[in-house]
C-alpha cells in the first residue's frame, strides 16, 4: 500500500472535512481568480481611458521648450525625420505609437493659424480623441495592450467605420473646429495655403485641445510647402505607462541623443498612479486571501491532526518516521490545494463570467492560464498552512497511544 | 540473545518528585521465547516494553537487540528497526479505522520497497491463517473485538517479525475471546520462532510464557 493510497482514503473517509477545507481554499481561490478576472478587464478600460488623453512622451529638438511645442515658432528648431526611423528600429518595448509633426504658423486670410504637418494614420492612433471624428477604420489603441485583445472585451468602438485616413492626399487637409469656425469652412472648400490649393478632407469636431487652433496636412507636403524638407519640429509618443517608470525615458535618449526628451507630466503620473493603485488592490487582497486562506486550512489541517492522533501515534510505533508523517500531511494539503485551485478557478471565472457584465457593465473571459496559477497559489496556501500542524503531528509520541485503553 | 538489558532504568521528573519507572533491570530473551510480564498497575511492565520497543529512551543501561544498539540509536534508526525486526499488538488494537482489513495489516509494508503484489499475496495468507480472509474488505468497526485483535495480530506478523511486543493485547476481551487470541500467539511463537513479549494483568495468559517476569516498583522480582 502506497503512501498516497493511504492519504487519499483518508481523505475520502472524512468527507465533512474534506468539504470544509475544499470550500475555504475554493472560497479563496475563487475571490482571488475572480478580483483578477475583473481587474484584468478594468485595466484595459482604464488603459484605453488613459490613452485617449494622448501622448505622453516629446521629442523635440535640443534646447526647445513644450512652451514652443505649443506656440508653434516660425523660427522654431526642427530636427531630421529620419529619428523616426530610429526609434522604430529599435525594438524599444512600450513604445505603442510614434506620430512626427513640422508645426508652422502661417497667414491665412490675414488669419495666424498653426500649419501642422502630420503622417496622418500614426496621428489619428495617437489622438483617439480624433477618431470619434470619422477618419478612420481604426479601433482604439490601448496605451499597454494591442486592439485585438481589447476586441475580446468589448472595448472597440463600432463607430469607427469610415474613410481611413491613410487616404489623405497631397493636396488635402483637415481643419480644426475653431478654425473652421473662424474662416467659414466646411468640409469639401477649397483653399489657399502657402499658395497651394488644398481641399478640405474634414472638420474636427471641437476637441477642446490646441487642435482646434490647427489646420492639419500631410507631414511630406507641410515640408516641401515651408522648405523644410526631411524635417520635423517634434515626435509625440504614446509610451506605456509601466515601461516610462521602468526607463523608457532613457533608452530613447541613448537612442537619440542630441535630443530633448520629455513626458506631459499629468498624463504620464496619472496613468502610472492608476496602474500602481489597481497593481496595490490585487496584491493587498492576494495578501488577505493568502492569510486567511493559510489560516483557515492550517485550522483544517490541526483539526484533523487531533482526531488522528492516535492513529498517527500508531503509524509512528509500527516505523513511520516523523518525515514520513510530514509526508502524509503535506501529500493531504497538496492534494487540497490542487483540488481547491481547480475548483477556485472555476468558481471565480465563473462569478466573474455571470457577476461581471450585470453588476460592473464587464463582459468578463475566462483567462485559461489563471488556472495553473491558482492550482500553484493553492498549493503554496495549502503547504503554508500546514507546516505547524504537520511539525506537531511530527512530535506526537506514539508510546502515548499505548498506555490508552 | 536476541534482545537484552543492562542495568537498564528509567526515571520520569513529576511535580512531585522523580519516579523511578523501571530500575536497573538486567534481562535477555532468546529467538523463540514466550516472555510473560506481570506486575501490578504501576510496575514499570509497559515502561519496560516501551523500553523495549525504542518508544522511549532509557534513562541509564543498555539495551541490545540482535545487533542494534537501541540505546544510543537515532530516532529514524529506531524506526526503520521497528518497522523491519518488531511487530505490535495493542490491548486497544490500534487499527487505522478507515482502513479496510487488508489494507491495516499492508500498512507496516508500505515503508519497505518490496513489490505490491507479493506484499497483497503475503498479507491475505497472514489472514487466512487468522481466520479473516473473507473480511479482508471490512473495516473495522465491522468487526468483534476478538476478530480486530487478530487483524493487529496479522499486521504485527506481515514484516517478518523477530520480535512481538504485545500489550494486555486480551485486556478488552471476554474470557473465551482471550483463550483464542493466546492460542493464536502460542501458535505463532511456535510454528514462526517469533519471540513474543507480552504485558498482563491476567494470570492466565501469563501462563502461556515460558519465561514469567513479574515487576513489582520498577524491579524484577521473578525471572
Amino acid at each position: 500500500m502506497k503512501i498516497y493510497k493511504l492519504v487519499l482514503i483518508e481523505l475520502w473517509h472524512r468527507k465533512s472535512q474534506l468539504i470544509t477545507a475544499l470550500l475555504a481554499i475554493t472560497l479563496g481561490i475563487g475571490v482571488i481568480v475572480g478580483i483578477r478576472s475583473v481587474a484584468v478587464v478594468s485595466e484595459k478600460a482604464v488603459a484605453i481611458n488613459l490613452d485617449n488623453l494622448g501622448a505622453n512622451i516629446l521629442v523635440l529638438p535640443q534646447g526647445t521648450t513644450i512652451d514652443n511645442y505649443y506656440s508653434a515658432d516660425i523660427d522654431a528648431p526642427t530636427f531630421p525625420e529620419e529619428f523616426v526611423e530610429k526609434i522604430r528600429t529599435s525594438t524599444l518595448s512600450g513604445v505603442d505609437n510614434i506620430s512626427p509633426k513640422l508645426t508652422r504658423r502661417i497667414k491665412l486670410n490675414n488669419q495666424s493659424v498653426v500649419l501642422t504637418g502630420i503622417l496622418p494614420s500614426n496621428e489619428i492612433a495617437a489622438k483617439p480623441t480624433w477618431q470619434t471624428s470619422g477618419l478612420t477604420g481604426q479601433a482604439l489603441k490601448a496605451t499597454c495592450d494591442t486592439s485585438a485583445a481589447n476586441k475580446s472585451h468589448g472595448f472597440e468602438d463600432t463607430k469607427l467605420q469610415r474613410k481611413p485616413i491613410e487616404s489623405l492626399q497631397q493636396n488635402e487637409c483637415i481643419v480644426g473646429a475653431n478654425i473652421a469656425k473662424l474662416l467659414k469652412l466646411k468640409q469639401g472648400d477649397r483653399i489657399d495655403i502657402l499658395e497651394n490649393d488644398f481641399t478640405v478632407f474634414n472638420v474636427l469636431e471641437e476637441t477642446g485641445t490646441i487642435d482646434d487652433d490647427r489646420i492639419f496636412a500631410h507631414l511630406h507636403t507641410v515640408q516641401k510647402i515651408t522648405g523644410i524638407e526631411n524635417q520635423v519640429s517634434v515626435i509625440e509618443i504614446m509610451g506605456c505607462c509601466n515601461a516610462i517608470s521602468e526607463g523608457l525615458l532613457g533608452k530613447l535618449r541613448n537612442i537619440l541623443p542630441d535630443t530633448k526628451i520629455t513626458t506631459i507630466n499629468q498624463i504620464v503620473s496619472t496613468q502610472i498612479k492608476t496602474n500602481q493603485l489597481m497593481n496595490k488592490i490585487s496584491i493587498i487582497f492576494l495578501i488577505i486571501i493568502l492569510f486567511v486562506g493559510g489560516i483557515s486550512i492550517g485550522n483544517s489541517i490541526w483539526a484533523n491532526v487531533n482526531e488522528r492522533k492516535k492513529e498517527l501515534g500508531t503509524l509512528r510505533m509500527i516505523g513511520f518516521t516523523k518525515s514520513k508523517i510530514y509526508q502524509i500531511l503535506l501529500m493531504k494539503a497538496g492534494i487540497l490545494g490542487v483540488i481547491g485551485g481547480i475548483l477556485g478557478y472555476l468558481v471565480g471565472t465563473l462569478s466573474g463570467v455571470v457577476l461581471g457584465p450585470q453588476l460592473a457593465g464587464l463582459n468578463i473571459q475566462p483567462i485559461p492560464i489563471y488556472l495553473l496559477w491558482s492550482v500553484l497559489l493553492s498549493i503554496l496556501i495549502s503547504l503554508l498552512g500546514s507546516i505547524i500542524p504537520a511539525y506537531l503531528a511530527g512530535k506526537i509520541e506514539p508510546y502515548k497511544i499505548m498506555q490508552e485503553a | 540473545m536476541l534482545i537484552e538489558t543492562k542495568g537498564l532504568s528509567k526515571f520520569y521528573q513529576h511535580k512531585d518528585g522523580l519516579i523511578e519507572a523501571v530500575k536497573e533491570i538486567d534481562l535477555g530473551f532468546k529467538q523463540g521465547d514466550f516472555v510473560t510480564i506481570t506486575g501490578p498497575s504501576g510496575s514499570g511492565k509497559t515502561t519496560l516494553l516501551l523500553l523495549l520497543a525504542g518508544l522511549i529512551r532509557p534513562t541509564s543501561g543498555t539495551i541490545q537487540f540482535q545487533n542494534y544498539k537501541l540505546h544510543s540509536a537515532s530516532d529514524n534508526q529506531l524506526a526503520g528497526i521497528r518497522s523491519k525486526h518488531i511487530g505490535f499488538i495493542m490491548q486497544n488494537f490500534s487499527l487505522i479505522p478507515y482502513l479496510t482489513v487488508l489494507n491495516n495489516v499492508l500498512i507496516p509494508l508500505s515503508l519497505n520497497q518490496n513489490g505490491e503484489s507479493s506484499n497483497y499475496d503475503y498479507a491475505i495468507n497472514l489472514l487466512e491463517k487468522v481466520g479473516l480472509k473473507d473480511r479482508m474488505n471490512h473495516l473495522p468497526k465491522e468487526l468483534s473485538a476478538g476478530q480486530q485483535q487478530r487483524v493487529a495480530i496479522a499486521r504485527a506478523l506481515v514484516n517478518k517479525p523477530n520480535l512481538i511486543l504485545a500489550d494486555e493485547p486480551t485486556g478488552n476481551l471476554d474470557p473465551a475471546l482471550a483463550i483464542e487470541i493466546l492460542e493464536v500467539l502460542k501458535q505463532i511463537n511456535i510454528e514462526n520462532q517469533i519471540t513474543i513479549a507480552m504485558v498482563t494483568h491476567s494470570p492466565t495468559a501469563s501462563e502461556y510464557g515460558n519465561i514469567r517476569v513479574h515487576i513489582n516498583n520498577g524491579c524484577i522480582q521473578e525471572f
